[in-house]
């Protein structure tokens, strides 16, 4: 039995994917609370779609992935942070008009062109077969990219998550810890992509967060929460991924909306009143 | 008056092309407690937003003093309840703008917190969530955070709004007090008599400033009609201004009306404006 659990252990590709969905599950799980404390749990799967516009053009220009659609998410992550700061059109119509541009493009780039060297299937899913050292390198880079943000400026992003018109008058410079922000979110979802697909991101970014709000009523302590259930989530959803024969992004996905199902049964009408906190912030974006 | 605090000079802000301030001049000194009033839609809070810097006039000239500090109190309405920060944590944001980057409180911090929550007699909330709080204790718990800025000026958007007798009580003398220390403070408020008649200065606007100055000069029936556009009546109380609606001298007219009309009359020469009939009185009280 044991023998069989460690198995996948010795192949190496398995080892560099249970890394990144590990590092992955925590590091979106930490930006996840930012996002959906803001009410922007949309631009999760916006911003992963608007990165497969990128993503197929790169592959079909030949240009390295990670450059040419990290390049290509930024640029949207900014787009919809300028007009979302605009109030002009909520940050939802922002996220929807870009982002799904942008997906539209990759779509159309891979109909017309082909599939030249690039899985389909796997950016869509995930898959753990093409993870290589490069992605356990971008991953990481990533992490402490998103975990220097989020340790120098926890006060100015929580004071700008919580308040952001206070935060102004108290000094805080909204519009960049927004951009920030927004700049390491794309950056997660573009080192995670291998991992879980374009289409699960999202999830990654929204389920540990919600699962961290219905346990407790402090920010600090939502963090790490929502950080060590990412981990976890991306830890057991790899290794079921190997043992079940099934894609890694829904098997990440399922377990932590089964972790997320205990929790809500478990804690009741308490924890469904701190996560109906969530559904307000959404209304509100 | 030495140089004032903030001076708005021949300021006209507008959302698109429609203006809601125009030509508005304003100046709040050291130590003054300022009452802006007015209708709703009247411009009170894009003016205490102007006064706040976080929106640029259109036209005209915001001046503030060097090394000016200020805090800023939002209207309840617009908190997210359901935010996970507990008032420890809410409090600590004020911190923000300090030499420390470090996510978690300094010793030295933790005090200070726990000081200005002793001061507004809240300290053994600090460690509750701030939905869990009375109406009046969320209201010190933003004040609690205002104060640990060490602002030399209050900023307050309707801070009665919503709040029972008891409590506004409780929160004019507690802004009562704060002034008395030397902190100045100006705040919007929709209620005339048991806010703006108590205040040493009243600005009356509605998109430009109708009267600024002691109550007794400021709250006449003149002003008041053109500042809300509704006839009012001002009685004299203990010295106090106190404003009555006249609501049923603009009231269809009918049997029932013009009886009500007919004891309204009575009752207004009756007390010859100078001791108002204690319904009236304790209707706008």
């Amino acid at each position: 039995m044991i023998d069989e659990l460690l198995r996948p252990f010795d192949f190496e590709f398995f080892r560099n994917g249970l890394l990144v969905a590990t590092i992955a599950g925590a590091l979106c799980g930490a930006i996840g609370v930012y996002v959906v404390l803001k009410g922007m749990s949309y631009i999760g799967h916006g911003l992963s779609h608007a990165i497969f516009g990128g993503f197929a053009a790169s592959a079909l220009l030949g240009v390295n992935f990670l450059l040419g659609a990290g390049a290509w998410g930024i640029a949207s992550a900014l787009m919809v942070n300028t007009v979302t700061r605009r109030r002009v059109i909520g940050s939802d119509a922002a996220i929807g008009v870009i982002t799904t541009a942008s997906f539209a493009l990759g779509l159309v780039l891979f109909a017309l062109f082909g599939r030249q060297g690039t899985n389909f299937d796997a950016a869509l899913f995930g898959s753990i077969l093409g993870v290589g050292t490069d992605d356990v390198l971008a991953i990481l880079f990533v992490s402490l990219l998103a975990g220097a943000l989020i340790f120098f400026r926890y006060r100015a992003l929580l004071f700008t998550t919580f308040d952001p018109e206070v935060a102004d008058v108290a000094g805080v410079n909204t519009a960049r810890i927004d951009a920030m922000l927004t700049v390491v979110l794309a950056c997660s979802i573009l080192a995670t992509m291998q991992v879980l697909g374009v289409t699960l991101i999202a999830a990654v970014l929204v389920i540990p967060a919600a699962i961290a709000r219905m346990l407790t009523n402090s920010f600090a302590r939502m963090l790490q929460l929502a950080a060590g259930l990412g981990a976890v989530c991306g830890f057991v959803g790899m290794n079921l991924s190997y043992h079940l024969d099934i894609q890694s992004g829904p098997a990440i996905v399922l377990v932590a909306a089964t972790v997320f199902a205990i929790v809500f049964v478990a804690t009741g009408i308490t924890g469904r009143r701190r996560a109906a906190g969530l559904v307000a912030a959404a209304g509100r974006s | 008056m030495t140089q004032p605090l903030v001076e708005l000079a021949d300021v006209t802000y507008g959302y698109g092309a429609e203006a809601v301030l125009e030509h508005i001049d304003i100046a709040v000194g050291a130590g003054e407690f300022v009452g802006i009033v007015g209708p709703s839609g009247a411009g009170k809070t894009t003016a205490l937003r102007v006064i706040a810097g976080s929106v640029q006039p259109a036209n005209g000239r915001v001046e503030r003093r060097a090394g000016l500090r200020m805090a800023y109190v939002p209207q309840v309405e617009t908190i997210n309840w359901s935010f996970p920060v507990t008032v420890r944590e809410c409090v600590l944001m004020a911190r923000v703008g300090g030499a420390r980057k470090l996510p978690w409180a300094s010793r030295a911090e933790r005090t200070e917190v726990m000081e200005v929550l002793a001061r507004l007699d809240i300290d053994e909330l600090a460690d509750r969530h701030i939905r869990e709080l009375s109406g009046g204790q969320q209201q010190r718990v933003f004040i609690a955070r205002a104060l640990l800025g060490e602002p030399d000026l209050l900023l307050m958007d309707e801070p009665t709004s919503g709040v029972d007798v008891r409590l506004r009580h409780e929160l004019l003398h507690l802004l009562d007090d704060l002034h008395a220390r030397g902190l100045a403070i100006v705040l919007t408020t929709h209620d005339l008599n048991g806010i703006a008649a108590h205040l040493p200065r009243v600005v009356c606007l509605n998109r430009t400033v109708i009267g600024d100055g002691v109550p007794a000069e400021v709250l006449t029936e003149d002003v008041l009609e053109r500042t809300y556009g509704a006839s009012m009546e001002v009685l004299i109380h203990g010295g106090m201004p106190v404003v009555v609606d006249n609501f049923r001298h603009h009231a269809p007219h009918g049997p029932a009306h013009e009886h009500a009309h007919a004891h309204d009359h009575a009752h207004a020469h009756e007390h010859d404006h100078a001791h108002p009939h204690p319904h009236e009185t304790q209707a706008r009280a």
